[in-house]
Formats: structure tokens, C-alpha cells, sequence
């Protein structure tokens, strides 16, 4: 033990919101330590303050913020109490920040180069302009920018999300801060990119003996990525350890919840259909589907990008299949052109028989009382001026349909929402709760089919598992067929019994999920499955010491 | 590019055309015709009207034909740019125009270049003062000073400093301190109404993710928000700021009677009271060129603030 401080201690944090009516408290006594050159997860669900603590290090809290009480220490220095003055030579310099939605956080109207040297003319680290633009395009450079000269005279809308996200582990590392805080640095992009950025973090913290507080929501990024974890709960850091002891012999309730939660790899796929009594009939047959669409170049040219591209597959009634790819694979445009929001260039959806594609108006209008959607952003699809009775009753009235009332209590009742929701509107709903009204809407005509467009991306685990139970139970009790749209293989695995992937409009995989899982034959597949953060993929309600250190080596099997 | 600015300026052309139409409909919908108020303000209210000398003079000015035949042939004047000669003077509508136009600009530039400095100003103070209380106060302040109408202002301005100090003439122009009561009082609307549009643009911007990165580097509350929020809360208020600019005409009048400044404002006045045709189509004419080409170069300036927006002639 040596007689340095650690890099940053946290010691009993507490930070309240006011607001016009109440006081709420954010965190309620968090602790933690990040040693020099370490990785310390910090998890926790959606509320549970993780965020604030971020905020609260870099002395960042939005207004309304009370004074925070406790004690944050960067290498001995107290930081609790600064005045803006000295914290902003501790930003940046000292501290860095990697922010959760890489897009939003860099400014759309300065060009990338500039947002990069910004940090260092702020701190005095470059004596010239020239000069921080030449060490910007270096910064670019290490950030794994191809072409770093180019790219700093990019304005962040030409760039993807993974390209802003590396502009701003760039922004974070200009100034060589000892700590970087990165507030789920990778939620917002595709899995096969998220891989790729934490690795660098991973390289540049490593290098630079940078300590690095990462902030997630995912249970497997931490354990794959951290030495430490703290678990975090309604304010409070209920658990701190080595990574391997706190997901393996979770010693608080609330982990051993968080872990069980978590979608695993290894998790059992979904029962096969319980209605098949009829045999294996083909409920909806996409053949040869196509939709292309005009883009405008930056130079005003235009280009044709077949968004998808020959796409076919077919759904047995009672069936369950999920459609997975990274964002651009054209896998929502294909949910599009199945619910016949858009129509296809060429190509059939044949639903019982009958071609969505081609289909007159008003027999159209009749059809869609069997594929209904159910959309990601559950608090967009609902109008905030209806109340849940009304949301849910809407379709019925839209084709005449009498008892609503008794019809929506049942809804409620089969989506297992309390009727106290009824009178309620969107805003007065917990995120999972919203979703349930989105389903129960979707129900409320009785169709066969469901079109689920990442419908559990926005939520936080323990409420994505209490949804993908729900609509288990839904397709076994009502006999539905689902086609199941989402980036997380973990999730398709559990609720698809096959899986076509997708990639640039086309499918290059399609079969059984446990088929494809277990022998990815197209490249592209196994680096998605390669992608998965790991760590995670032992049987997850059984997980013990013992288990939890055989699932590392695991992963590297699946890869 | 350069077919996107054609096509606005077409559209452009229709747009002034609308605009000169319903002016003449309105013109020959309401009571009374030019004739017979230049012969009862040559002779009083008592002045007997010569029923002859009037037709005569109707007959002169094009007044006796049918409403159509004078309305083909007043497009037909516009589109060669030809405004003919004033009912009321008998001077060249151009020579009219040419006396009354420096005064205005004058006026029109110092109150928006008032009502941006003072907009701007606020709108940050809103946002920026360390203490609530203060924004607030700044924040009310720019409702009032949108609320209150010019006429009012420009009085109160008189009162107090030109009749109460001294400090300012009342009236006249020509003057630099006979410019300073009439350009505040006509920019006073303007500022509280940009403040309050790039107030709230501002406080938007400043909740963006982007700002927090900013701070993340270090940078200070001051540089949060004039280097990245300002110019992406920008296109709101330079939208209306093209609207402030094309209406510059129309608050002319109000305060360009209250001041007695011979200007466009006061022109239209007059030209309106007088029936004087050929004056008021001149200045529709002035009025709507200025909105059409004022509006296109805001919006050929947004791509420059904001490099997401593209032109497209729809």
C-alpha cells in the first residue's frame, strides 16, 4: 500500500434536485474509489443516480442542483466546494468527459477540427491557432480517425455515430486528463461499433495510465470491460468490488436481481410455439422484397440506395421471428413495408394469401386489423393528450367496434397493467408501463400478427425482461405471431425461434436462432455474435462464484 | 444554387403582384375618390365642388374608365416600372419617393441596428445573470417593451426627454440627436421581441448535450454560450428579424407622424389620406420588393449559420 491517495475517492455523496413542488434526491450517499489506471463501472438502472454522480465529479450538475454534501477527491484535491473558476481548470485538463450521445454532443454548426482544439486553446496547451490545429488532427488521429486532416473539416452531421463518438474520446483526451468519466460512451451505437470504441478506451486508459469511471446501464460491458464495479440503486452504491466477485457472488439483493435480469446469452430460447395445432401453415410470405430510395450528396448530386434489396422470408403462423442487423441494415424499413406504412418498389407481402403490396384501399384499411405494430419509442407513439383508456380504445373506435370499455379493462388485464392506469396519460407512466399500453393498443383489434420494431431497446433490463415475458405469455395464450425487430441478439434469442440478419438491404443468414447462433456461417454474423459484450453468458439465474468465472472463457468460445 | 435564388425570385415577382392587386382593389372598395378630396383640400370644407371641373379631372387622371381597363393598365405601368406622377403634387412619384427614402433609412437602420444590440444583449442577460430574480426581471422587462405600443412609447419619449431634460429635440430630421428618440422608439417592439425568440432559443441550445461537452473542456459559462449555443439559437431570430425588417415600413408611419419626420412612413400616411394612387402603388410596390428580398437573403444566409440546412427550391 502506497501512501498516495487513489485517483478519485467519492466518499459519501449526496446530491438533490429541487424542483417547484419537491426536493428530489438524486444520490443519497454514494462511494466509491477509482485507483490510477483503472476501470471502474459504475452500474445502475435508468434513476438510479449513476448519472449525477458522472455530473457531480466533473462539477457539471444542471441548476437546480442543491449544494452537494460528501466529499469527491481527485488525487487528494477536494473538488466539493470549488468555485466554477478553479473547476474549469480541473475540466478537461484533469478530468476528462466522454458523453452518452455522440451525435447531440458535438456542436452541429463548428466543424469537428475546431471542437477538438477548443480544449486546448482553453487551457493553454498550444501557444498558436496553427498550432492546435495540427495537434487537434494528431488527437483525430489517435482517436482511430481515418484521414484526420479531412475529417476536421467535417461538421459532425457528416460524420456516423461512431465517428462523433471517437471525436469526442479525442475532445476528452486533449488536454491528458488523469481520469476520464465516460457516461455510457456506447449505448447509442451498433454493437459490432460499440466493441470497437470500448476496446480503444480500454488501449488509451492503458497507455496513458488514464483511470477511467465508466458509466452503464449494462451489466456485461461492465464485467467484460471493469476491474472494479459499483452497483448503484435509488442513490445509493449498494455494491462495490472486483468485477468477477460482484457478478459472480453478488452479495446485495439488488445485484443478484440486476444479474438474473440480464438478457444471457446462454438463456434457454424461447418454447417452441404452443399453437400448432394445425401444423407448420405459413402466415405471412415476404418475397423478393425491394425499396430504394433517392439521397442527395453533400454536392448536390444524387445517389439510389436500395434500403432493402431482394429481402425474403416467411413467418408460420404462431411463429416468432426476429430480424436482426446494425442500424442502416434496412431492417425498420422492412417493418415499414410489412405494415404497409410505405410501399415496396417491387416485391410481395403475402399475408393470408393475400399481397399487402397490391392490395386495394379499403380491403387494405380491413387488413390491418390483423398486423398491428408495436414501435421502440413507446412515449412518441402515444399521444400525450390521450389518456390510456383512450390510446387503447382508439383502434376499436376507428372501426366501429361497441363494448370499448369492457374491451380496454381486458386489455389492461391481459398486459397486466393495474386498471388505476386507465385515467392516466402517457407522462404520469414509468417507461415499461407505456410500453404495455403500446401493446395493449396493438391487441386491442385482436390481430395475428405483431410487427415489434426494437420494441425493448429503450428500457432498462429488469423492465426489458418483465416485457419480453409478457409477450411470451401473449403469443402462447393468444396464439400471435411476432416478427421481432432489434439490434441485441441476446433479446432475439429469447423470444424468436428463427432469425434472419441482415446487412446493407440484404439478408445474409437466415435459419433456426439456435442454428444460427451456434454455427454462425456468414462472417457478418459471427462478428456480431463476436461483438456481444461478454461475461454474462452462463445460465444467469444459476449464476454462483463457481459459474460466473467459467462464462469469461466462454465467450471467447462463441467468438 | 443559382436556380434556387431564380425560382424565389419568380415567386418573388408573384408575391409583389398579390400584393399590388389587393392594394388597388382596396383602394377603389373604399369611399371617396382622389378627385374630390384635391378639390375639397384646394378649397376648405365649404368649397363648393364643380361638378364639370371635376369630371374634367377625373378624365385626366384615368378615373372615369371601367375598373378593369384601369386596373390591366396599371399592371401594365408596374411592369415597366413606369409609377407615373403624384395625384396630390403632380411631381414624378420617383422624385417623391427619392425625397422621403434617406430620412427612413436612416430611421430604419438605426432602429434595427438598436433593436439587434439591445435583442441580443437581453436575450444573453436573460439567460446568463447569476441570480433568478435578475433574469426574470430582464425577461418581464422584454415582454413590456414588446407590449407597448409605439405611438405610446414615442410620446413618453417626448415627454420625458425632449420637452422634460431637453436633452433631444422633439421633432426634425437630418440631425444625428434628432434620430435617437424616434429610432428607439421604433426598434423598443423589436427588442423585446427578439429577446424573448432568442431567449428561448438559447435556453433550448443551452440544455443541448453539445453545451455540456463544451463545459466538459473547461470552457465558461460566457463561452458556452456565445461560442456554441448563440449561433445555434440563431435561425429563429434571424427569421424574425427578416420579418422586422419588412415591416420596417409599416412602423415607419406610426412614428414617423409622432417625430413629424418626412419620411416613406409619412409619406404613406398622407398618400393614403390624399387617395394619391400612383404614390401608394409606388410604395406597396417599395414595401413588398423589400419584404421578398429580404426574406431571401435570410434565407440564404441560414446554410452559412447552420451547415445542416440545404436549399431546395421545392
Amino acid at each position: 500500500m502506497s501512501e498516495t491517495p487513489p485517483l478519485l475517492t467519492v466518499r459519501d455523496l449526496r446530491v438533490s434536485y429541487r424542483t417547484r413542488r419537491s426536493t428530489v434526491d438524486a444520490v443519497r450517499g454514494a462511494s466509491l474509489t477509482v485507483p490510477a489506471g483503472e476501470t471502474v463501472a459504475l452500474v445502475g438502472e435508468s434513476g438510479s443516480g449513476k448519472s449525477t454522480v458522472g455530473l457531480a465529479v466533473l462539477g457539471l450538475l444542471p441548476e437546480g442542483a442543491e449544494p452537494v454534501t460528501g466529499s469527491i477527491a481527485l488525487g487528494g484535491r477536494e473538488l466539493v466546494g470549488l468555485p466554477d473558476r478553479e473547476l474549469r481548470g480541473v475540466r478537461g485538463r484533469e478530468i476528462g468527459f466522454v458523453p452518452q450521445d455522440p451525435k447531440a454532443s458535438l456542436n452541429p454548426v463548428q466543424r469537428v477540427g475546431a471542437q477538438v482544439a477548443e480544449g486546448l486553446r482553453i487551457h493553454r496547451l498550444v501557444d498558436s491557432r496553427a498550432e492546435a490545429a495540427r495537434r487537434a488532427e494528431e488527437l483525430l488521429a489517435d482517436a482511430g480517425l481515418p484521414e484526420p486532416a479531412r475529417v476536421a473539416q467535417r461538421f459532425p452531421h457528416e460524420l456516423s455515430g461512431g465517428m462523433c463518438q471517437r471525436v469526442l474520446i479525442a475532445i476528452a483526451l486533449a488536454g491528458q486528463p488523469r481520469l476520464l468519466v465516460a457516461d455510457e460512451p456506447t449505448s447509442a451505437l451498433d454493437v459490432t461499433v460499440q466493441r470497437r470504441i470500448l476496446d480503444h478506451l480500454a488501449e488509451v486508459t492503458r497507455d496513458a495510465g488514464t483511470g477511467l469511471l465508466l458509466i452503464t446501464h449494462d451489466l456485461a460491458v461492465a464485467a467484460e470491460r471493469a476491474e472494479r464495479i459499483a452497483v448503484m440503486s435509488a442513490g445509493r452504491v449498494v455494491e462495490e468490488g472486483p468485477s468477477a466477485r460482484v457478478i459472480g457472488a453478488p452479495a446485495h439483493a439488488y445485484t443478484r436481481e440486476l444479474v438474473a435480469a440480464a438478457p444471457s446469452m446462454a438463456a434457454p430460447a424461447a418454447p417452441a410455439a404452443a399453437v400448432r395445432a394445425e401444423g407448420p401453415e405459413t402466415l405471412l410470405a415476404v418475397e423478393d422484397l425491394r425499396k430504394v430510395f433517392q439521397v442527395r450528396l453533400p454536392n448536390g448530386g444524387r445517389e439510389r440506395v436500395a434500403a432493402v434489396d431482394g429481402v425474403s422470408f416467411t413467418l408460420e403462423r404462431g411463429g416468432s421471428l426476429g430480424i436482426v442487423g446494425e442500424s442502416g441494415s434496412g431492417k425498420s424499413t422492412t417493418a415499414q413495408l410489412l405494415l404497409r406504412l410505405d410501399r415496396p418498389d417491387s416485391g410481395r407481402v403475402v399475408l393470408d394469401g393475400v399481397d399487402l403490396a397490391t392490395v386495394r384501399p379499403a380491403r387494405l384499411r380491413r387488413l390491418r386489423r390483423d398486423i398491428q405494430p408495436v414501435f421502440q419509442d413507446a412515449y412518441g407513439s402515444l399521444d400525450p393528450t390521450f389518456t390510456v383508456e383512450e390510446a387503447i380504445a382508439e383502434p376499436l373506435a376507428a372501426f366501429g367496434v361497441g363494448g370499448r370499455a369492457e374491451r380496454v379493462a381486458e386489455l389492461l388485464d391481459l398486459v397486466r397493467l393495474p386498471s388505476t392506469t386507465r385515467g392516466r396519460r402517457p407522462t404520469e407512466l414509468s417507461g415499461g408501463q407505456r410500453q404495455r399500453v403500446c401493446i395493449a393498443r396493438a391487441l386491442a383489434l385482436t390481430p395475428r400478427l405483431l410487427v415489434l420494431d426494437e420494441p425493448v431497446s429503450a428500457l432498462d433490463v429488469s423492465v426489458q425482461a418483465g416485457i419480453l415475458a409478457l409477450l411470451a405469455r401473449l403469443r402462447e395464450e393468444l396464439g400471435l405471431s411476432y416478427v421481432f425487430i432489434s439490434h441485441d441478439l441476446a433479446v432475439v434469442r429469447q423470444v424468436c425461434d428463427r432469425v434472419v440478419v441482415m446487412r446493407r438491404g440484404k439478408v445474409v443468414e437466415s435459419g433456426p436462432v439456435a442454428e444460427v447462433f451456434a454455427e454462425p456461417r456468414h462472417p457478418y454474423t459471427r462478428e456480431l455474435l463476436a461483438a456481444i459484450p461478454g461475461g454474462l453468458r452462463a445460465p444467469a439465474p444459476a449464476v454462483t462464484a463457481g459459474t460466473a468465472n467459467a462464462a469469461i472463457p466462454q465467450e471467447k468460445r462463441l467468438t | 444554387m443559382t436556380r434556387y435564388v431564380l425560382v424565389r425570385l419568380v415567386n418573388g415577382l408573384f408575391v409583389l403582384w398579390a400584393a399590388l392587386t389587393v392594394s388597388f382593389l382596396v383602394l377603389h372598395l373604399v369611399p371617396g375618390d382622389p378627385v374630390s378630396v384635391m378639390l375639397r383640400g384646394g378649397g376648405g370644407e365649404g368649397a363648393a365642388i364643380d361638378g364639370s371641373l371635376a369630371d374634367e379631372l377625373r378624365a385626366d387622371l384615368g378615373l372615369d374608365r371601367p375598373v378593369h381597363e384601369q386596373y390591366l393598365d396599371f399592371v401594365w405601368q408596374v411592369a415597366r416600372l413606369d409609377f407615373g406622377t403624384s395625384f396630390s403634387t403632380g411631381d414624378e412619384v420617383g422624385a417623391v419617393l427619392a425625397r422621403a427614402l434617406p430620412s427612413t433609412l436612416e430611421l430604419a437602420g438605426a432602429s434595427l441596428l438598436l433593436a439587434l444590440v439591445l435583442g441580443v444583449a437581453a436575450a444573453v442577460a436573460a439567460t446568463l445573470l447569476p441570480n433568478a430574480p435578475l433574469r426574470s426581471a430582464v425577461l418581464s422587462a422584454t415582454v413590456v417593451g414588446n407590449a407597448l405600443p409605439s405611438f405610446w412609447t414615442g410620446i413618453i419619449l417626448l415627454q420625458v426627454f425632449s420637452f422634460g431634460l431637453g436633452w433631444f429635440p422633439a421633432y426634425g430630421d437630418g440631425e444625428f440627436d434628432q434620430l435617437v428618440l424616434p429610432a428607439f422608439a421604433l426598434a423598443l417592439p423589436g427588442v423585446g421581441l427578439l429577446a424573448q425568440v432568442l431567449g428561448r432559443s438559447l435556453r433550448t441550445a443551452l440544455a443541448e448535450p453539445y453545451v455540456r461537452t463544451a463545459r466538459a473542456k473547461g470552457a465558461s459559462r460566457l463561452r458556452a454560450v456565445t461560442v456554441h449555443a448563440l449561433r445555434n439559437a440563431a435561425i429563429p431570430a434571424m427569421t424574425l428579424f427578416g420579418l422586422m425588417i419588412g415591416g420596417i415600413v409599416a412602423g415607419a408611419i406610426v412614428t414617423e407622424t409622432v417625430f413629424a419626420r418626412q419620411g416613406i412612413g409619412r409619406l404613406t400616411a398622407d398618400a393614403i389620406g390624399a387617395h394619391d394612387f400612383p404614390v401608394i402603388r409606388a410604395l406597396v410596390f417599395l414595401a413588398g420588393a423589400l419584404y421578398v428580398l429580404v426574406n431571401l437573403a435570410v434565407d440564404l444566409i441560414y446554410p452559412k449559420v447552420d451547415p445542416r440546412i440545404v436549399l431546395r427550391s421545392a
